[in-house]
């Protein structure tokens, strides 16, 4: 167990010094060696510490998010296809940042209404699919499916009365950018918390895959922990989304890939997730600036074009 | 060792009447088995006696506590329930879920130590299954998925056991073998407490039977008073013929085609 997250934590860091090197100025690991002493030339600090690094940071902390907040709504839905995407919350927070955007609101208040809009998201799903009292996995999962669409229309009316001059930021926002990244720590914070958080009901969780009544029969207190597992993923993926914009597939393919290789032991599934997820997307992200430089990618199409092949794949040779 | 008591119980069937009010004692040693046709409520009480349903009226006592204001934690570890429907959305392997059964006794930062392996391992060896412990879940025939089961509530140790159907999709031969084990683990000081659809398994292995009518009425007490055919063949609308067979009583139904 602590392997292979040892394993992780290995190759997460190659990314990072793999994203460092990597881009317009190349720097050898001698010159990332010297910056990190405080020493070095002056362009090389100002673009590793003030461009590069927050950018890495940024998309290490939005994909391990993603993916955590992926691991904990397949375990809550014990759906392994269900994420927070599918469920309609980067909708709410997409169209929360759209309106922000079109008010011609600044980035504080952009990720603010991101933020409120995930939330309002939540709400929604959870609310309708609890009416009458019945709250089943597949009725939260096609409520979730529907208020998604709904917010897909909402995106589309308002891009289609949006003056074109604004256009290409909410576009680029919608594919999910981490340049967008004003500062990494936030995300960080919450990823860290999250993840205290969860791994004391970490066994929990694993008892919870088996089924509510059986998890029940086991001792856990079902209710509780479902309402604590969706809060914390929403959470999540809201501050991801306030991050960077909306990032699909990172939560859906990390936690699935792990699953095949490690079994679905969430005490290993949630740290490994949030590791592999960040290296996912700090992989994604030096792809994406440097794919086509000087000009940049979405990191979200990257991700999609990994993701959707790879995803594929596995689900072809598991079968 | 627990007792499992029921006061004034009524089970909440959907549009049935309240029928007759269920005062029952679950002691230690004795080996239950519920008897009804289909739809009677027989799944309905065992989730009821564990507390995932609530009751309509009544309460149900675990020792000396009512189970309402119990925390499924000290529930769970001393009473546990094999269910005859299982979910299993993600692949496990049979040491894995029967693991899961140390779940109330581990702390939260806890992980299972080479003595809960050892508790799973024996439980799976007393199934017969031990040999499929590092298969899947979903390759194993229905048998062996039940008999891994009722392993994991081995595993799990509780004093009262609930058992819902715990001989559905099992040969001949693991049937004995799993009646058996339930009538050792009364000896040795568990209540078990369980649903059948066999009366001749009842009456071979049960020291008290319940008897559950569809339209809510009830009798219960020792096995012998109560496999009387006339009560049977009220219960199940169906003639019998009874014999006796090696010790115990056997029910026929009477071909009246």
């Amino acid at each position: 167990m602590t392997r292979s997250l040892l394993v992780l934590g290995a190759i997460a860091l190659a990314a990072f010094m793999l994203a460092l090197a990597v881009g317009s100025v190349t720097i050898t690991p001698s010159e990332l060696w010297a910056v990190i002493q405080g020493e070095g030339n002056k362009l090389h600090q100002t673009l590793l510490l003030e461009l590069r690094l927050p950018r890495t940071l940024a998309a290490f902390a939005t994909g391990g998010l993603l993916a955590v907040a992926g691991a904990l709504m397949q375990v809550l839905l014990r759906n392994p296809l269900a994420d927070p995407y599918v469920l309609g919350l980067s909708g709410g927070a997409a169209v929360g940042a759209l309106l922000a955007m079109l008010a011609g609101m600044g980035a504080l208040l952009i990720s603010g209404s991101a933020f409120a809009g995930a939330m309002l998201a939540m709400v929604l799903v959870f609310g309708l699919a609890h009416g009458t009292g019945s709250w089943t996995a597949s009725r939260l999962l096609l409520t979730g499916v529907v208020v998604a669409a709904g917010w897909g229309a909402v995106i589309t009316l308002m891009l289609a009365i949006t003056p074109s001059y604004k256009l290409p930021g909410m576009l680029y926002w919608l594919m999910g950018d981490v340049s967008y990244a004003r500062t990494p720590w936030p995300a960080f914070v919450v990823l860290v918390l999250a993840i205290l958080v969860i791994m004391p009901l970490a066994r929990n969780l694993n008892v919870l895959a088996r089924g509510p009544m059986q998890a029940a029969a086991l001792g856990v207190s079902v209710r509780p922990l479902e309402w604590t597992i969706y809060v914390l993923a929403s959470l999540l993926t809201a501050t991801a989304v306030t991050t960077a914009g909306s990032i699909g597939f990172v939560g859906l393919i990390v936690p699935h890939m792990l699953r095949l290789v490690l079994g679905n032991d969430q005490r290993i599934i949630l740290p490994a997730s949030a590791l592999a997820g960040g290296t996912l997307l700090v992989l994604a992200d030096t792809l994406a600036r440097t794919v086509i430089a000087p000009e940049q990618l979405p990191v979200g199409v990257i991700t999609a074009l990994l993701g959707v092949p790879t995803f594929l794949y596995l689900l072809h040779r598991s079968r | 060792m627990s007792t499992l008591h029921t006061r004034d119980l009524i089970i909440n069937v959907p549009g049935r009447a309240d029928g007759f009010s269920l005062n029952l004692s679950v002691e230690p040693g004795q080996t239950w088995g519920v008897l009804g046709p289909n739809g009677s409520g027989k799944t309905t009480l065992l989730h009821t006696l564990a507390g995932l349903l609530p009751a309509r009226s009544g309460r149900v006592v675990l020792n000396d506590s009512l189970l309402i204001e119990l925390k499924r934690r000290d529930i769970a570890r001393q009473l546990g329930l094999v269910f005859q429907e299982r979910q299993d959305s993600f692949p496990a392997t049979v040491m894995e879920t029967a693991l899961i059964g140390r779940h109330p006794w581990l702390s939260p930062w806890e992980s299972e130590q080479a003595d809960d392996q050892a508790k799973a391992q024996q439980a799976l060896a007393a199934l017969d299954v031990d040999h499929l412990s590092d298969r899947l879940l979903s390759t194993l025939s229905g048998g062996e998925r039940q008999r891994v089961a009722i392993a994991t509530l081995m595993t799990q140790n509780p004093d009262i056991w609930l058992l819902d159907e715990p001989t559905n999709h099992l040969d001949l031969h693991h049937q004995v073998k799993v009646m058996s084990l339930l009538r050792d683990q009364a000896e040795l000081g568990k209540a078990v407490f369980m649903c059948l659809h066999d009366l001749n398994l009842a009456a071979r292995w049960c020291s008290h039977v319940l008897l559950l009518y569809p339209n809510g009425d009830a009798c219960w007490g020792p096995a012998e008073s109560m496999l009387k055919p006339s009560a049977l063949e009220q219960l199940y609308n169906q003639k019998l013929v009874t014999v006796e067979a090696d010790g115990a009583p056997v029910f026929v139904p009477v071909n009246s085609g």
